[in-house]
């Protein structure tokens, strides 16, 4: 009995120990990867006006992590170096969930990156969320589209500042095959079904089309349907369609539904119909090379399921032109995707970053930080085209980054969860699969709406 | 003596039943293909954790078999300061947090729940009989509906108007702010099983320590707390494998403390933001898996000793 005592509190106090030792090693740990790199350091890349403020650090708190995260931080480095303010770029995987609990908790970030317009809508309403700054308010309406500061914005107050953007409003083709039929790029709408007629009637497959995904079955479906309705009826229904103050069923949806219905889903240009409910969106962009088909609508991750050795370039196998506009009076419609700086207070280090992520410079910087294979793309109209390497990159920022734009978010993402991961994405199936008539699927996806949305 | 034997008998009575249970053939075999089944998707993570990037993502982890080219890249990049894991130091320092957190907060809960429970259990005093069951019935409090109040008082303190109740504690984002919730936790569990072990103990051990003159804490030192060591140790098994594989707690309480975060915190994000890494994965699981093995293998010769203590009268 004596001796199991002395081991517990044997046990006991070696654990104290391993505590303690633990603690200054954490310590230790900590303070070393604070270095200053001043040496290297190239102020005129960072801009002008920034205090220098050292000692400082702001968190960004997001959700990107791994890799990605570490070129956040390359691309933060000169600013860091030329202001002494230390960017803590925080990434987490359960950030959507983490946000929220950390503002009301009282622990919130200096800035979170959000990917999403309806958690700024959600952060601002705990009244801990600070409006833009004037000089991140300057940099937004000199760089960007009026959309892009309005999707930043709360009852019309300015809040945040779009970070990345990427772009769904592509249409893959082979230049090649282009080349062999004689066939253009088009650059109205009217143009794209003109050439498609032509190649229905030179006996092609105009468009290729696959919206299987699993129990995702139907999600390409719901981005042909947004691309036409920004396209008809410009980003004030958009947007009113994403809060069902347009319904399914209201006019403006009905007729972008027909001219979906006239587009992918008329038989004179993808052939049988009912097979592009059972095609998986992968196997959709495998017939453009080989002409199978011509074109798809697709974002650009599709890439990487193009067969083995197929080029992707504007004279390869597989290249991209911009999905035309319908209605002279929306100007650049593009629909994607983006992130938004929000602040959660008004320090002067806070200020600082924040106004230096809403200018071009840092958009060069997280550009030259993603390297020779792109995947980071900014809407920022102060960023110089050849800052891309890639030039699919360079495609989609052209679009992104034109100050006439009008910028959509994806709506299926935007709406309840009910609508735009369920009841859109059977409603679409079943219209594609069977030819169930646009008034029905609108009525029932209408019907699905969780109440109080 | 001849009262300890009189006890047991019963008792090894319902041992026998309990083995004449499980002990026959058919159960043997049940037992075994569970355990297999249950270990296969483990041993394929093993086997994966040694295989390259490549292989994993071009065929099953069966394939090791066939063609076992074994490496340690995956291991070495956790650990090496590289640009893939997207963690300056490796995952080292985390792995010295996750001790960091979970030693104390497995000390603390059992050091006060062993005198609560033995305080409740042996020390009569008006209400003891209330007060256990208060704290019996605080188990149904789910940690969820605590967890943003507990972080508005770290933060802020409890303000009734104008008048601070509870000042600002300060804690949030430091290791004292995350041994304090899983403590909080941790205690009414904990003191509820070390009560229904400890008041199982036999009277006539107190009674004639009491005779012989032994204090209270004569008494818990010296005759309690040596005879709870397999309630106590069944106990540091559940709260260290609940503390070390805890997400919600250290994800709400580091908040933005990037430094102290412990392993779990980190293990995600080692796969990119686009999964594109995620054989990482694989050998970071498992360096997370080997420390609760060995506490667990090391312990559990208490482990069924101490869940059954107290439950059979």
């Amino acid at each position: 009995m004596a001796i199991s005592k002395k081991n517990l509190l044997l046990g006991g106090s070696s654990a104290v120990v391993i505590i303690v030792v633990a603690a200054v090693l954490v310590a230790t740990l900590g303070s070393s990867s604070g270095k200053n790199g001043t040496s290297a350091a190239n102020c005129a890349n960072v801009g002008t006006g920034y205090a220098v403020q050292q000692g400082k650090t702001v968190e960004v708190f997001t959700s990107v992590v791994g890799d990605e995260l570490t070129r956040y931080q390359t691309a933060s480095a000169d600013f860091t170096a030329c202001t002494g303010i230390k960017i803590n770029w925080n990434g987490s995987d359960q950030f959507e969930a983490q946000l929220p609990v950390r503002v009301t908790g009282g622990t919130a970030p200096g800035l979170a990156l959000v990917p999403q317009p309806g958690l700024i809508a959600q952060m601002v309403a705990t009244g801990k969320a600070v409006p833009a700054p004037s000089a991140v308010k300057a940099n937004v309406d000199k760089y960007w589209s009026a959309s892009w500061s309005q999707l930043g914005s709360v009852n019309g107050t300015f809040y945040a500042a779009p970070n990345s953007a990427n772009l769904k409003s592509l249409v893959w083709y082979s230049p090649k095959q282009f080349a062999k039929y004689g066939y253009t790029v088009p650059t109205t709408w009217t143009q794209m079904m003109a050439q498609s007629d032509k190649m229905a009637a030179a006996g092609q497959t105009a468009w290729c089309g696959g919206i299987g995904s699993g129990g995702a079955t139907g999600w390409p479906a719901t981005d042909w349907l947004e691309e036409v309705v920004v396209r008809e009826a410009g980003a004030t229904v958009y947007n009113n369609w994403i809060s069902h103050k347009v319904k399914f069923s209201d006019a403006p949806i009905i007729h972008a539904m027909n001219t979906v219905w006239s587009w992918m889903g008329n038989s004179k240009y993808v052939g049988k119909v009912s097979t592009i409910a059972t095609t998986s969106f992968q196997d959709a962009v495998t017939g453009i090379p080989s002409g199978g088909c011509m074109q798809l609508q697709q974002a650009s991750f599709i890439a990487a399921s193009l067969p083995a050795g197929s080029v992707v370039s504007p004279t390869g196998d597989a290249w991209v032109y911009y999905l035309p506009g319908i209605s002279s009076k929306v100007t650049t419609p593009v629909e994607g995707g983006g992130e938004f700086y929000l602040a959660f207070n008004s320090n002067k280090d806070t200020v600082e970053a924040q106004t230096f992520f809403s200018s071009p410079q840092w958009a060069i910087a997280r550009i030259k930080a993603a390297g020779s294979n792109g995947g980071w793309l900014s809407a920022n109209s102060g960023v110089p085209a050849a800052t891309y390497t890639n030039p699919l990159d360079a495609l989609s920022a052209k679009y992104l980054s034109d100050p006439n734009s009008t910028f959509v978010f994806d709506a299926s993402d935007a709406m309840p969860a009910a609508i735009g991961n369920g009841a859109e994405w059977t409603g679409f199936t079943d219209w594609f699969a069977n030819g169930t008539p646009v008034k029905t699927v609108a009525a029932r996806i209408d019907s699905a709406w969780p109440a109080g949305n | 003596m001849s009262l300890l034997t009189r006890n047991k008998a019963p008792k090894l009575a319902d041992h026998n039943a309990g083995r004449k249970l499980f002990g026959s053939r058919g159960a043997t075999i049940t037992v075994w293909i569970i355990a297999i089944f249950w270990t296969i998707p483990t041993l394929g993570l093993f086997a994966t954790s040694f295989r390259p990037k490549e292989e994993i993502s071009a065929n099953g982890w069966w394939n090791f078999f066939i063609h076992p080219h074994l490496t340690l890249a995956n291991y070495s990049a956790i650990f090496s300061s590289g640009t893939t894991s997207g963690i300056s130091n490796g995952i080292m320092p985390y792995v010295i947090n996750s001790f960091v957190i979970t030693i104390p907060a497995v000390i603390f809960p059992i050091t006060i729940a062993t005198m609560a429970a033995y305080c409740l259990a042996w020390v009569k005093f008006r209400g003891s009989d209330a007060l256990f069951y208060g704290i019996f019935a605080l188990q149904i409090v789910p940690i969820q509906v605590a967890l943003v109040p507990l972080l508005n008082l770290f933060t802020g303190g409890v303000h009734i108007g104008t008048v601070t109740v509870v000042p600002a504690l300060h804690i949030a984002g430091t290791f004292v702010g995350i041994w304090l919730p899983h403590t909080m936790f941790a205690l009414p569990l904990a003191i509820y099983l070390l009560h229904n072990f400890i008041s199982s103990l036999p009277r006539d051990l107190m009674e004639a320590a009491n005779v012989d003159g032994a204090s209270h804490f004569t008494v818990f030192r010296r005759i309690v707390l040596p005879l709870s060591v397999p309630a106590i140790a069944a106990f540091t098994i559940f709260q260290f494998l609940w503390v070390w594989n805890d997400l919600l707690v250290a994800l709400t309480f580091t908040g933005g403390t990037e430094g102290i975060n412990p392993l779990n915190a980190k293990l995600r994000g080692l796969a990119g933001t686009w999964g594109s890494h995620w054989e990482l994965l694989t050998s970071s699981a498992f360096v997370m898996i080997v420390v609760p093995l060995i506490v667990f293998f090391s312990l559990q010769r208490y482990f069924v000793r101490g869940l059954l203590a107290g439950s059979v009268k």
